[in-house]
């Protein structure tokens, strides 16, 4: 008896919550563990990832994120899974619990798009969404259609598609399912980037307007700059940080892979414009930035990211210089940054965080140390959209 | 026992050369599948009684007919029939006045199983068995003299249904053998040793039942000047070769 | 038609019938196990694949051999047949029907395994994520985009069972209208010295041959073009 006990007791919390599923409806959130052996490649993750926005699955090709977004799919079985979505268990290998990949009500956007050669435009959107009850479609024809601007292409055939136009009736023909989850597999990798800056705004629409939580595996900072609310960073099938993606970014304790670009990303809204000058003013919490006139309104949302290497600091504003936007800043951190020459510096503008990249000499010049007030010189800012 | 490299390739350069000695030669032998087995007993005393070496080829006789008009190598033709050879005599592929009967077939009503065939066989007309199994008549001497049988029998109609037929009168045995047909009509030959069956059950259909299953031997075109082929025709009509013949069941 | 008589008929007839028969019952057989083949990474593969290229370099004889053994009352799928009540195969149409799906397997597994490892995994993975179950997946993505290998594994199939001759020798008895079939007809005319009728009987097959295997790479000729 008391064997069985301690079955029971091994069964793991998917189980036992899914009898409690109904009362959980409403908890958001999505919960991934997985360990999964291959030769020479082992992927070990424990993911919490809020229910809604955007999270990036981030890193280098063979950090595991593919492999990782595949079994939140279910198209890898293999190891050790438990996986729950707002509240509905997938997967927990512990009580052989395994929804297969058809019956879990996600959308999958692949890197090549893996249209179906033999059906038209048309027929490759019906596939998804002839197979799912009517009752339960939330993203309609026309908004899909719409989204993603595919309205003309519905009689082609796959193969008279561009690069970019395929991936967009990809992502239309997940939506058309109307998934509670939908993961995306590097959808901009194979295109260059005119197809790119092509898609992204499609992507940010998607972002917007449809409530629906995404999974989004990509190599490229920008990309999870621009898109992504939350950010996991993958290295060696290994989670290396996970969390919001402005705390995240920010961090200095991420292996040197990830700083060797390192930079914060800022959201702001547009405050003013300056038509003499042709600059826009971008306000955010501590401070304000001029750019390059933006087409955006007047309080629109916008994100733009500083790379540390674009940061210099001062101990007094600096008169007479051509750079613009000065911040006042806190230093909350000083380490090593990836050569021995330079350190990296985090800094707090008033609720905004910064990174600076400098040399080790200056740092010791300006005597930078924690606590002290400093002037951070931003010499451009990206903005991302 | 071993044998040496050399003594291997001396053989296979031999082969290869097709004459191994001043004297003895080869010939090549096309052979009616029912005479097989004394064939091979005939070839290897032949050669030891001689020097000369039978290359025998068994198969049907009106394959090897088809080929010898085509060109074959055949220069001695043991057919299973006595209107092949005088066919090809006719049409000047034989050596004129080398014809002559070398065996009188005798048909066996044959079973794999043990007295099933009863000494007159009455099996025909009473037997439940589902094939009978025989040699195609249109193209086997045997196959031809067992719908004789069946004809004098008067059972030809009432087995239609049951009848199975081989090729040759070699397959039509391989269908007894395994078991796929409970009896069949075959050459006697190749159930017979020694002056008893070697296996099963049969019943020797009597010589009147059919006409005479003759079967000729030629020397073709190919053989007129091989001392060898010749060689081989005067063997066969002599005693220790009749003595084979007649112990696989042949009448002389 | 000409100097065939209605024995050269009806085996032509038998002929077709046999083709048909065997064709369509090796596409439901072949198509699960050169599925299997295509997609398992079981060390039987290798063994499994093997048995069923077999026929390619078999002897018809040794096939037909085996099975006139196997099929016969003394063998065990004689014995199984018999205990069903279904008697013996051989000599039946049953028991030819029985040999060709052996003997005509690869040619239908093979380019069908092709045609499956072609599509790879992907095409069912998009299915899957678009709720399209295995079957679902089957019968909506893998035969359409498979089409042409099933189309190939149809014409070899059916064309190889019609140039079949080894193995009916050996286990049909040349019954008229049950298992005497083409081959084996132009054998008994050549055996019985009727050229003129093996003549016809085998310009005949070798003009169906012909016009078959013109279909087949006409038909691959035009997919490279479009591919």
């Amino acid at each position: 008896m008391i064997g069985e006990a301690e079955i029971l007791l091994e069964m793991s919390e998917c189980a036992r919550t899914g009898v409690v599923t109904m009362n959980r409806a409403q908890e958001k959130g999505i919960h991934a563990r997985f360990q999964v052996r291959y030769p020479g490649f082992a992927l070990d993750v424990d993911l919490h990832l809020p229910g809604r926005g955007v999270t990036a699955l981030f890193g280098h090709s063979g950090s595991g994120k593919t492999t990782c977004l595949r079994c939140v799919a279910g198209l890898e079985q293999a190891g050790i899974g438990l996986l729950e979505v707002n509240g509905e268990c997938w997967q927990d290998s512990a009580a052989g619990v395994f929804v297969p990949t058809h019956k879990r009500p996600l959308g999958y956007v692949f890197q090549e798009a893996s249209l179906f050669p033999h059906l038209s435009v048309r027929r490759n959107l019906e596939f998804g969404m002839k197979r799912v009850a009517s009752s339960t479609r939330k993203v309609s024809w026309g908004q899909a259609v719409d989204l993603l601007g595919i309205g003309h292409l519905l009689e082609r055939m796959p193969d008279n598609l561009s690069g970019g136009e395929r991936q967009r009736v990809g992502m239309a023909r997940a939506l058309l399912t109307s998934p509670r989850l939908l993961l995306m597999d590097e959808p901009l990798a194979a295109l260059d980037l005119k197809r790119k800056q092509e898609i992204l705004p499609y992507l940010e629409r998607l972002h917007d307007e449809l409530d629906i939580p995404v999974l989004y595996v990509s190599h490229s900072p920008d990309e999870v700059a621009r898109l992504a609310d939350h950010v996991v960073l993958l290295d060696q099938g290994r989670v290396v940080a996970q969390g919001g993606l402005v705390e995240t970014l920010a961090r200095l304790d991420l292996p040197t892979a990830f700083t060797e670009d390192a930079g914060v990303v800022v959201e702001a809204v547009v405050g003013d414009h300056d038509d003499q000058y042709h600059l826009t003013r971008l306000d955010f919490e501590g401070g304000s930035v001029l750019v390059a006139r933006r087409p955006e309104a007047f309080g629109q949302r916008l994100r733009f990211r500083v790379h540390a290497r674009d940061v210099s600091l001062a101990r007094v504003p600096a008169e007479r210089s051509s750079i613009t936007n000065v911040l006042s800043a806190v230093v909350m951190e000083v380490v090593d940054a990836d050569t021995p020459a330079h350190v990296l510096v985090r800094l707090d503008a008033s609720g905004t965080p910064l990174l600076a990249r400098i040399t080790r000499r200056s740092a010791d010049q300006l005597a930078v140390s924690t606590g002290e007030r400093l002037w951070a010189q931003i010499k451009t800012v990206a903005l991302l959209g | 026992m071993k044998l040496s490299v050399r003594t291997l390739l001396k053989c296979s350069l031999s082969l290869l050369c097709g004459a191994n000695a001043v004297s003895a030669a080869e010939v090549q032998v096309a052979v009616a599948a029912n005479f097989t087995a004394p064939m091979q007993a005939i070839a290897a005393a032949f050669e030891e009684d001689t020097g000369h070496k039978a290359v025998v080829a068994f198969g049907a006789t009106g394959k090897f007919y088809a080929q010898i008009k085509h060109g074959a190598p055949f220069e001695v033709f043991l057919a299973a029939d006595d209107k092949t050879p005088a066919k090809l005599e006719a049409e000047g592929d034989v050596v004129p006045g080398t014809r002559f009967t070398y065996a009188i077939g005798t048909l066996v009503l044959w079973s794999a199983k043990a007295s099933y065939v009863d000494a007159k066989g009455e099996v025909l007309k009473s037997g439940d068995f589902r094939h009978l199994s025989l040699a195609n008549p249109k193209t086997a001497p045997y196959g031809a003299a067992a719908m004789a049988v069946l004809d004098k029998l008067g059972v030809t109609s009432s087995l239609q249904g049951r009848m199975v037929q081989g090729e040759n009168i070699t397959q039509a045995h391989q269908f007894i053998a395994t078991g796929n047909a409970e009896l069949g009509f075959v050459a006697l030959s190749q159930v017979y040793k020694d002056g008893k069956l070697t296996s099963g059950s049969g019943w020797i259909v009597p010589a009147d039942f059919h006409d005479p299953i003759r079967q000729d031997a030629v020397i073709l075109t190919k053989g007129k000047n091989n001392p060898a082929a010749a060689a081989l025709v005067a063997y066969l009509k002599e005693a220790r070769a009749a003595t084979i013949i007649r112990a696989y069941g042949y009448e002389l | 038609m000409g100097p065939l008589d209605h024995v050269d008929l009806a085996a032509i007839w038998l002929t077709l019938k046999l083709a048909s028969v065997t064709t369509v019952l090796l596409l439901l057989i072949g198509t699960p196990i050169a599925w299997w083949l295509a997609r398992t990474r079981s060390r039987l593969k290798g063994p499994i694949g093997a048995v069923v290229a077999l026929p390619l370099v078999l002897p018809p004889t040794v096939l037909g051999f085996y099975l006139l053994v196997a099929m016969g009352p003394n063998g065990f799928v004689g014995q199984m047949t018999q205990s069903m009540g279904l008697g013996t195969l051989p000599f039946t149409f049953a028991g030819l029907v029985v040999a060709s799906v052996f003997y005509s397997m690869p040619f239908v597994v093979q380019p069908l395994q092709n045609a499956f490892e072609a599509i790879g995994n992907r095409p069912m993975e998009a299915a899957a994520t678009l709720r399209a179950g295995p079957w679902d997946t089957f019968f909506n993505v893998v035969l359409p985009l498979s089409k042409p290998g099933f189309v190939t594994a149809g014409i070899l199939g059916f064309a190889h069972t019609v140039g079949e001759f080894g193995v009916v020798l050996m286990i049909g008895g040349n019954i008229p209208e049950k298992t005497r079939v083409v081959s084996v007809q132009i054998y008994d005319h050549v055996e019985a010295m009727e050229y003129t009728q093996a003549h016809w009987l085998s310009g005949g097959m070798l003009l169906f041959s012909f016009l078959v295997l013109l279909a087949l790479y006409s038909s691959r000729l035009k997919q490279n073009w479009r591919g």
